[in-house]
């Protein structure tokens, strides 16, 4: 994947943001304070904003501008989260034309979750989505795989996050973090196909 | 020197802390963090660097609200030449008795090991 089809991966990956909002939202009514879609609406158009005004020249340079516009304006947890992914692609890919191997690309895009959200697979966050897709990459991962990582997040209890408070009442909803992650993954591959 | 950074999610909340800390000190540094701007509930990293920076102290005791907050002030730790006391402490509590003690010239570590009794987080 080079710089351009990078570039209609993100723009894909935020038109889904967009498109997905009020769902996004939805989902975190009942376990969070239903406000991630908006915030990752907010954070998309900041990206986009950012990248018009400036284009990136690099990989590196693309990822970075990304992922500060995350940290500047997504304001709840998926702002560092998602801020972290972007900074720790940028710095994977320093130097590169291509993304030169993807699967160490999306593994630093983990281990800064897991850093900075201190979480682990199985407590219904991002990560029980961003874990199964790292290591499925290798052997080949499709749309439908994707699919079903997310839904696999239902049927958690929430112990991270502020889904944690309501305990076992977050049995049963997707968690808002793992879809959205699934829209950047499947960004990612209907722009390989 | 000590100061203090106070980071929430509401720009009201810093704010309001912020005056109330004032009450009862006059030559600690405090800056805020305070949601997204004064109408936008959130926190984001460009505005807890900016109150780690704008702080007089190289010292800094900080205070924050809820869970992303604390993504947001790890990261700035990360970036900071600063030294950087992240307190679990309940945030007014917490402040309100780290602003009295640098008042009578208590300690990092002392004022750190006074504030654990208060861990919420």
């Amino acid at each position: 994947m080079d710089l351009t089809t990078a570039q209609a991966w993100l723009k894909r990956f935020f038109a889904l943001i967009e498109e997905h909002k009020a769902y996004l939202s939805e989902l975190d009514n009942p376990i969070g304070d239903g406000d991630h879609g908006h915030n990752m609406a907010r954070g998309a158009k900041a990206a986009e904003e950012a990248l018009q005004a400036q284009t990136p020249t690099s990989l590196e340079g693309l990822f970075k501008s990304v992922g500060m516009s995350l940290l500047s304006k997504v304001g709840g947890a998926s702002g560092p989260l998602y801020g972290s992914v972007f900074l720790a692609f940028a710095n994977e890919v320093k130097g590169q034309e291509v993304i030169e191997n993807p699967q160490q690309l999306f593994a630093a895009g983990l281990d800064a979750i897991v850093r900075r959200g201190k979480a682990s697979v199985g407590e219904k966050t991002m990560v029980d989505v961003w874990s199964p897709f790292v290591e499925k990459l290798a052997e080949g991962v499709s749309l439908e795989d994707v699919e079903a990582m997310v839904l696999a997040t239902k049927p958690l209890k929430a112990t991270k996050g502020r889904a944690a408070y309501v305990g076992a009442r977050s049995i049963g909803h997707i968690d808002p973090g793992s879809y959205s992650s699934g829209l950047f993954f499947k960004a990612y591959l209907k722009e390989l196909a | 020197m000590q100061g203090i950074v106070i980071v929430s999610h509401a720009y009201g909340i810093a704010e309001g802390l912020k005056s109330l800390l004032l009450e009862i000190v006059k030559d600690v540094p405090i800056t805020t963090a305070g949601g997204l701007d004064e109408h936008t509930i959130g926190t984001n990293l460009p505005r807890v660097t900016q109150a780690i920076e704008e702080n007089e102290a190289s010292t800094l005791h900080v205070f924050y609200d809820l869970g992303s907050a604390l993504m947001n002030v790890e990261m700035a730790a990360e970036l900071t030449e600063k030294t950087l006391i992240i307190h679990k402490s309940a945030l007014v509590e917490g402040a309100f008795i780290a602003a009295a003690m640098m008042m009578s010239k208590a300690s990092a570590e002392s004022i750190t090991e006074e504030l654990k009794r208060l861990n919420v987080k």
